[in-house]
């Protein structure tokens, strides 16, 4: 399995906010091959906003984001290597689980190869509902087919907040070894979590609610 | 990025299909609006000839609305928009190939359904030609414009109508060219040329500019 041998990923004096309003000033990790941050704070702390910005669905107040690695151009925008696990699973429920996945392959996935759309649901667990309209399924089962999508298009950077919702242990164990396989093969996962996600040697960006607290 | 681009319209056509009923309800509301009229007006066909261009446009005008303050918020509330966000494709593109998409599903079938239709109006041949070709240079423009109305409601939880009300006053030169050239169809002053190609400028420019409207309006709203 190819990977991505020097992927790293850096913000330098990150400012982030809602609206124009900050949330935390000052952050600034670089994060290189195979490793792995976990974001924690309180609530409203902006965990999210973060992963969101670094996703580039909301603009940074300050600072700048860069990412580097083989095969990527300088200046490209983290949001274009990055996969980005919100709160809602991006799921259709008129289509089928097949269907889905093969959508967003195709968006995300650029001049990637064939995608293994059987492999990805098999990872998850979930190959026999391939062909269930995705509104059928149960909310954990919805979270597992947005981790499916990981797998489906190859990116090097995970942007995952909160993923182990709704997920039952055995899915958080397939989670858990979703990520260290990612990591081994030089990917990149940042996480916004309140629970244990079975990271190990993972760094800890903590958000205070000072910071938090708006001025 | 073709194969994104081509799986982002098939994703939209079989999502049209599957949620909205597809062609069956535009189709069936213009067909409603068209047989209203006569009983409103009384069964005089001169006057139901004469106005049936203006009545078929407005009908297709209402019924392109249907569905479009989805177009967008769909994709918000269940976090696709985030993750078309990611893709290589500018979200301008994004927008264009949605709209396509959306004309294709709503706007093509209530144009093969016009001429239809129009018979019921006492239309005779040339209007209900001019007519549909009309329709098929303008609704574009009407799409396109709806897109905007779409993306600056599509974090609204009733924005349906709101939309319809920023849209409605944009889609007035629209309307006016769109008639004129169908009443230029069957005779008149004006050649039906003149009218048309305003018409089909109105629909390109909609097509030029709409889609970075809509897509600023989009950026801004995730803020």
């Amino acid at each position: 399995m190819e990977g991505w041998p020097d992927f790293r990923l850096a913000a330098a004096n990150l400012t982030i906010g809602r609206g124009g309003q900050a949330l935390a000033s000052g952050l600034s990790f670089v994060l290189e091959r195979g490793q792995a941050l976990l974001v924690t704070g309180p609530n409203g702390a902006g965990k999210s906003t973060l992963l969101r910005t670094l996703a580039g669905l909301l603009s940074a107040i300050e600072g700048r984001i860069s990412v580097t690695g083989t095969g990527l151009e300088s200046g490209t925008p983290a949001g274009l290597c990055a996969h980005y696990l919100g709160h809602a699973d991006g799921l259709k429920g008129a289509l089928t689980v097949q269907e889905n996945l093969q959508f967003w392959a195709a968006m995300l996935g650029g001049r990637g190869p064939q995608p293994d759309i059987a492999g990805a649901l098999a990872c998850v667990g979930l190959s026999h509902v391939a062909d269930f309209p995705a509104g059928y399924l149960s909310a954990g089962q919805k979270r597992r087919i947005a981790l499916a999508r990981l797998l489906v298009a190859e990116r090097p950077l995970w942007l995952l907040d909160e993923p182990a919702t709704a997920l039952d242990a055995a899915s958080q164990d397939r989670l858990a070894a979703m990520m260290q396989t990612h990591r081994a093969r030089g990917g990149v996962i940042i996480a916004a979590t309140h629970a244990p996600l079975g990271l190990e040697d993972a760094r800890e960006l903590r958000l205070s609610e000072r910071a938090g607290a708006l001025a | 990025m073709t194969r994104a681009l081509a799986a982002l319209f098939k994703r939209e056509l079989r999502l049209a299909h599957r949620i909205g009923g597809g062609a069956a309800i535009g189709i069936v509301f213009f067909l409603i609006m068209v047989t209203i009229v006569p009983f409103a007006i009384g069964p005089d066909l001169n006057l139901l000839a004469r106005i049936g261009p203006a009545v078929l446009w407005i009908a297709a005008l209402l019924a392109t609305l249907l569905g479009q303050d989805r177009l967008l918020q769909a994709d918000m509330e269940d976090g696709s928009l985030d993750l078309l966000r990611l893709s290589e494709i500018p979200l301008e593109l994004i927008v264009t190939v949605k709209c396509m998409a959306h004309w294709v599903a709503t706007c093509l079938p209530l144009i093969f359904a016009a001429p239809l239709f129009g018979l019921m109006l006492a239309m005779d041949v040339d209007a209900l030609a001019g007519t549909t070709l009309t329709l098929l240079a303008g609704t574009p423009a009407l799409t396109f414009l709806g897109a905007i109305g779409a993306a600056l409601t599509a974090a609204m939880r009733r924005g349906g109508l709101l939309s319809a009300i920023l849209i409605l006053p944009l889609a007035i030169p629209v309307l006016i060219f769109g008639v004129s050239a169908s009443a230029a169809a069957s005779g008149g002053t004006i050649p039906f040329a003149t009218p048309l190609l305003i018409l089909l400028g109105l629909s390109l420019a909609a097509i030029a500019l709409a889609p970075f409207a809509a897509a600023a309006a989009i950026r801004l709203l995730g803020e």
